[in-house]
Parts: C-alpha cells; structure tokens; sequence
C-alpha cells in the first residue's frame, strides 16, 4: 500500500537531494511536490512534501501512486509525452524522450503501456484538491499553476513508431527472441553468458535529433533544459526490454564483459535517405573511404548532427519525421567468441619450410609452413573461423630452429568450442607432431594480456646460432682460431637489402657476445655464435654488399658465405614449462 | 672440364685472334676472358653466390651512346635494384686509376643527401632512366657519369667508394655498388623490360669481339 510520509521542510530538501536529485518535480504533482522511489526498495514510494503544495483527493493519491509505479514519468516532461504521442512517437520512446531512466516501465506489455500512457495524459484534470490539508509551512516557491492542460488528443499509438522504426514495438517480441534463439543455438557455440549487441541505422539519429530538438523547445517553455544526454537511448532501452527475454531463452546471463556475443543489424531501406541532407550542410563529415560501402556512418551522423544549426536542420527535416510504412529489416543476426589464444614452443627441423605460407602473386611457392602445420589441428578442435600466428622473431625458410625451440602464439578468432582440457591439449601436440618437419612442446591456453610476454624485451634477449661457412680464399685451422678471442663484437647493420623493401632503411648497431669455430676443411669452418636478438646473422657473415661491417668476410679479409644456418635457441622463458 | 660455350669462346679466340685485327682486339680478347671467367666460377663453385642466390643481372650497353659504358643492375626478388658497374665498363678496365667519385650530380644536388624515412621510403629522390647518379673521375683525366638505369626511388648510394674507390674495381658486382634503387610496386616487372638478359648480355658481347662487316660461322 501506498503510505505518503510527509517530512518537515529542512529534512526533505536534504533527502530530496541526497537520494535522488533527478526525480524532483513527478507526474500528477506539482512542481513543488517530490515524489521518489525509495532506493532499498523499489516497490514503496516516499511522497516527499518539502512546502505547501496544492491539495491533492485522496482518490488522485492513487491514480498518482500507480502512474508513477508504472511510468515513473517526472511532472515537467509531461508536455513532451503529448507532443510525441501525438505526432507518430510509441509509449516507449515516449518514455525514453521523458527521461525515465528504470527499466521496469520499458517492460511492461505493450498494450498497458500505452494504455497507462494515455490514462495518465488525459487524467491530469482531475487531480483534485485532497480531503486533508496538507500543510508545511509557508514557502514562496510553491508553484501550483503547474501547465496542466485538460485533455489533449492522443492519437491512437501508431503502426510504426517514426522514432524507433518499430525497433521498440515489434523488434522485441517472443518470436523475435525465438528466432534469435535458433540462430544461435545452429551456430553451434559454447558459452556461459552472453552480450547482446545491436547495429542500428543511422538514419535513427536524424530522427532522434528531430524529436530532442522538438523537446527541447518544450522545456525552454517551462525554463528548462533538456540534454541530449538526459534522454534514454534507444539501445539501452531495447536492451532493457530484450536482455530478461533472451536470457530466459538462452537460459544464460546478460553479462556485460561476456565472452559471447550476440548481435543483431538492423536496417531500414524507406528512411535511408533521411541522412542525405547531411551532406549538402555537413559536405567534410562524409568522406567517401575504401572499405566503407555507405558514407552515412553512425559516426559521420553524429559529426554532422553535432555541427548542423537547428534551424538549418529544422529547415531540411521538418518535424514530425514521416511515419514509416514498414518496421526495420533484421538483416543479420550473428554470433561471435572472442579469440582463444594458444601458445607453445617450436622446433624447425627442415631447411625447405617457410615459417609463414609464402605466396607471391597469388602463387604459393613452397609446400606447407609451421604455421599451418599447428594451426589446422588447432583450428579443427577449437573450430575457429580463423587465425593469426605469431611468434618471438622468425627464421628464414632455409634455417633450422633447434634446442627448446621458438616461443609461438595463435590467436584463434571466434571459437565455436573453448572448453579444452588439458588431455584435449596434450593429444593436440601430439597429433602436431606426427611429422619430422617440425616439433611443438609446451601448447597450452594462455590469456591475451599473457602474450605481451613473448614480444617482451625481443631487443634485449639473446639467440645462439651455428653457421656453415665458406671462403673464398683456403684456409688453415688458425686462420678461424682469432674468432673465438672475440668477445662483444659491435657491428653496423644497415637494413639488409633482402627487408629493405619492406622496413625503414636504417643503421642499427648489433653485438656478436661470442663466437666459437670449428675448422672444418680449406674452404669451410663451422661457427657457433651468440648474439643480441634482431641481428641478421647472414648478413653478418657475408656482408651484404659492405653493408654490415665488420663481417665474417671482412675480418678473415676474404669473400666469405652462409651455407647453412640452425637458431640453437631463442632465450625467452615463455610460455611456461610444461611436464610431459 | 669447360662448358661448351666455354669452348665455343675458346675457338671464336682463336678466329679472332687468327685474324690479327688492330684496334679492338685486346679489349676483344678482355670480353672473352670476362665470360670465360664467367662460366668458370659456375663451374667451380657449386654453391651459388649471394648475388646468383637472391638477384637476376640485367644489363644495359652503352649507356648514353658512350662506347663499353655498361651496367649491370642487380634485381632482388623483393623488387629492389643495385646499380652496379658491368666488368666491360672503361673504369674497371686496367691501366684506369680512379682519382675521385662524386656524388654531387649538379650544383644544387648532392646524392649524399638523399634520406628515406619508414617503411614507405618517404623523401626519396626519384630517379628516371637517365637521372645521373654520381661522376668517377680517372687519374688520366677521363671523367665518366654514371646513370641510373632504373626508374625508382633513390634509397642509398654507396659512400663506402668514397673513402675506398678501389672496391669499385675489386669487388664491381657486390661492395663496389653504385646506388640501390626500389622501383615502383606496379612498374617493378616492366622496369627493366629495356635491358638485356645475361644470355642477352653475352651475345652483346660476343658481336663486340666479331668485326662487323665479316660473317664469322661459330
Ligand atoms: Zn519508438
């Protein structure tokens, strides 16, 4: 039951205040009046009476008591409800154009909605003096010519909603939810919440600029303001009415931060050119680009709608906008994971097997890659769409990768399955190894912020590499012996001309910590070097044109050459070890 | 063991030589000697050079209407070229000192200044077929330019000929470089559709060694 507690003056300008300073001035009082729902319970209503107000029948007291329960439309906005119910606008734009920020009044059926709607608009009148005076005390603020106008035509709520394009009416029923269900539920994924996303077009922000600016005006009447941020968005309010619905259905939770993504395009072709003036006010917000099919963005729309002047947009969008014929299109429903990630360790064991596919011009060059050989087990048992492989550094096609191996990741992009045991992931390393072309160890799930850890200090690190060297001149063992003296060499590398075309042309400096030979026979020695990460080692023993000094060639003052290459390791402690 | 063309050389030599022609001959017997050279380093050395690894030798005679004044431009397969000088080329010839190498093609531009930034090779100078890269002065006072060749954006000339001209002359083909050169992405397969194919190249070279108004019938 409905229980007004009047309080004393001083008390209820603190309370008022201090609870919920946005809900003075309620529907069906006047201005003086405050009526706020309690905070700890949101079904008991506090009527906050802070200075003589008019007197209120007790029969208003409960035509007040449920409008405000069902609506929680505030007095001051009441000219707006009448304007956009009368001009085209659905009960719940209606609500979200009154700054009713609760859900509750969003969910209610529709047909009571707007029922209520019209009952509180047209009732007003009769709020009647009440049978007990109430009386507080005298204050100058008291305002009791509330503009209540008696009786303005509602119209009957109309087909489609030229604020929402039926967004709000016909886009959140059962069958709709229904048959986002099926979609999901034949996409195959699996989750434990979701988030629902909604891809609105943007012609919707046209029409809601026209509706604010319309209410707007009415509250300059009153002296009010009216920001655009105080009117609910038609998002939230959709979510509000469609989140209870899909989350039954789904029998899951709305979470925000959920991994799982529902998300839902609408469109609607009738009202497409409703942006277009747009262009001939606001010509720098649209901007033709390569991958974008429209130029009307939600963002260009905004930019535009932010710098446009209301008259010149009053001028080309006259109010009210059109009614539409149709409701929006739901052109696409989808469903998307966020990426799992895998990491480990890689051994390359052949000479002919490039790192990443390798294609140029559309024509493949080399059968297979380590890439592909991880990921296609992957992908088969997370059922990702697809891909994205990296790594600590990369070798060439024609280098080994021996000892631990290189830290790998695979980013898996929208999983279909990412409940993956440990076993499941023990067997997956398994199967990858099934070829004597590459060895992986350590595979395991690893957290996105987790991959920074590979990148990490990748200048600092140091690698170990055994080179095959050729000179041109013959050579007696001592003639290499000098090498192993050698300690933290500083070399000059320009970029070397085989990367030039795609890196900064640039001289870096690079350290040789230690090399160590082993003569093998007159025109070739082995060499085992330890060097800082980022240094091209087949530049260093040839040269490249003089454009790494000094190199192997230089130092044995010889024309000197790589035949083989091995990286012996790659000393980055990540991912973790695992036991086998 | 020698080629065949190797033998064919051999005995075109011979005619050459048979016929004691003045002039030219020495310089004839040079070129046979170069593809000779040629063939034997194949020969010996089964593992490819750097240079045979990774660029394919285009060549362009005569550059300019100037008698032997030949290059040898160096493509990588990632589409960059090195500009180098071709063995023929009168500057390498023995008996040539170089006394200096200039960079600075005119009196407001200096190949020196070039500078490129990021991965797109911004500030560039953009070089045409005939853009002149630097100038080689010999001890004899012959002064020779030294072209471009390829059109493209200028991405380093080779200062260390500055301080050592000698290794234009030791080592023409790798650290005597000219210039590298990155022609545009969609001009990089027609870029060098004027110049000669080492084969090309070759038989160039081979009807230099001939005299011109006899057949000879290798
Ligand atoms: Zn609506």
């Amino acid at each position: 039951m409905f229980v007004p507690y009047i309080l004393p003056p001083v008390h209820v300008t603190r309370t008022v205040r201090s609870v919920c300073p946005a809900r003075a001035g309620v529907a069906g009082l006047c201005a003086a009046h405050t009526c706020v729902r309690a905070e700890h319970c949101p079904s008991t209503w506090v009527l906050l009476v802070d200075i003589a107000g008019p007197c209120i029948s007790s029969s208003s007291w409960e035509f007040v008591r449920k409008s405000h329960e069902m609506l929680l439309i505030e007095e001051k906005y009441k000219s707006i409800a009448k304007l956009l119910l009368s001009s085209g606008t659905c009960p719940r734009c209606v609500l979200r154009f009154c700054c009713v920020g609760s859900s509750a009044p969003y969910r209610l059926p529709y047909k009571n909605l707007a029922d209520e709607l019209q009952k509180f608009l047209s009732n007003d009148g009769d709020i009647a003096p009440p049978s007990k005076k109430v009386r507080l005390g005298d204050s100058e603020e008291c305002r009791s010519e509330t503009e209540i106008t008696r009786d303005t035509d509602v119209n009957e709520a109309p087909q489609t909603c030229n604020l929402c394009l039926g967004i709000l009416q016909h886009l959140c029923s059962t069958e709709f939810v229904k048959q986002i269900f099926h979609k999901v539920q034949s996409a195959g994924y699996e989750f434990q919440d979701f988030v629902f996303s909604v891809s609105l077009p943007p012609q919707l922000l046209v029409r809601e600029h026209s509706a604010w600016l319309q209410a707007q005006e009415e509250m300059r009447r009153q002296d009010r303001l009216l920001e655009k941020a105080d009117i609910i968005q038609l998002k939230e309010a959709y979510k509000w009415i469609i989140h209870p619905m899909i989350s039954e259905e789904l029998g899951v939770q709305a979470v925000s931060k959920s991994l799982f993504e529902v998300g839902v395009v609408f469109c609607h072709q009738d009202t497409d050119e409703d942006c277009h003036f747009l262009v001939t006010v606001c010509k720098d917000c649209f901007k033709p680009t390569k991958n974008k099919q429209s130029v009307f963005t939600r963002m260009a729309v905004v930019k535009a709608l932010d710098k446009i002047t209301d008259d010149d947009f009053v001028t080309h969008f006259p109010w009210p906008p059109s009614t539409p014929k149709t409701t929006c299109q739901v052109i696409d429903i989808q469903c998307n994971h966020a990426s799992v990630f895998v990491a480990g360790r890689y051994n390359k064991y052949s000479r002919t097997l490039p790192q990443t596919p390798w294609v140029i011009d559309g024509e493949r060059k080399m059968e297979s890659s380590v890439e592909e050989l991880i990921t296609e087990q992957l992908m088969t048992v997370f059922q990702a769409d697809s891909f994205n492989f990296s790594s600590s550094g990369r070798e060439d096609v024609d280098v080994r990768t021996l000892g631990r191996g290189r830290p790998f990741a695979i980013e898996l992009v929208n999983p279909h399955r990412v409940r993956v045991t440990e076993q499941v992931m023990k067997d997956l390393q398994q199967k990858i190894n099934g070829t004597d072309k590459i060895k992986v160890r350590d595979l395991q799930i690893v957290t996105r912020e987790a991959l920074a850890h590979m990148k990490e200090g990748e200048e600092e690190k140091t690698k170990c590499y055994s080179a095959l060297i050729w000179t041109e001149k013959t050579i007696r063992k001592e003639d290499v012996e000098f090498l192993n003296d050698i300690k933290e060499l500083k070399i000059l590398q320009k970029t070397p001309l085989r990367v030039l075309h795609r890196r900064p042309l640039a001289s870096r400096p690079r350290i040789i910590h230690t090399m160590k030979s082993e003569y093998m026979d007159e025109h070739h020695f082995r060499l085992y070097l330890k060097t800082q990460a980022g240094t091209y080692i087949k530049e260093f023993a040839h040269g490249d044109f003089g454009r790494t000094v000094p190199n192997i060639g230089s130092m044995m003052k010889t024309t000197a050459d790589i035949l083989e290459l091995d990286v012996e390791s790659v000393d980055v402690d990540w991912p973790p070890a695992l036991e086998d | 063991m020698l080629h065949p063309p190797v033998l064919e050389i051999h005995s075109h030599i011979a005619f050459v030589y048979s016929r004691k022609t003045r002039g030219h001959l020495e310089y004839k017997l040079y070129v046979c000697s170069v593809i000779i050279d040629l063939y034997m380093a194949e020969a010996c050395q089964q593992f490819p050079s750097v240079v045979d690894r990774y660029f394919t030798r285009w060549y362009k005679t005569d550059v300019k209407g100037q008698l032997y004044e030949d290059y040898c431009i160096l493509q990588h397969s990632n589409r960059i070229c090195v500009i180098t000088l071709a063995e023929c080329h009168p500057v390498l010839q023995s008996g040539k000192n170089i006394s200096s190498i200039s960079y600075q093609i005119s009196a407001n531009c200096s190949r020196l200044q070039n500078k490129v930034s990021g991965k797109s090779k911004r500030g560039a100078q953009f070089l045409t077929e005939f853009a002149p890269l630097c100038r080689i002065t010999c001890c004899d006072g012959d002064e020779y330019t030294i072209y471009s060749c390829i059109r493209g954006r200028l991405l380093e000339v080779n200062e260390n000929i500055l301080h050592n001209p000698e290794l234009l002359k030791e080592k023409p083909s790798t650290e005597g470089y000219i210039a590298v050169v990155l022609p545009k992405f969609e001009e990089s397969k027609t870029v060098t559709e004027g110049l000669l194919s080492q084969t090309q190249y070759e038989e160039v070279l081979l009807k230099r060694t001939s005299i011109p108004d006899s057949k000879v019938d290798l």
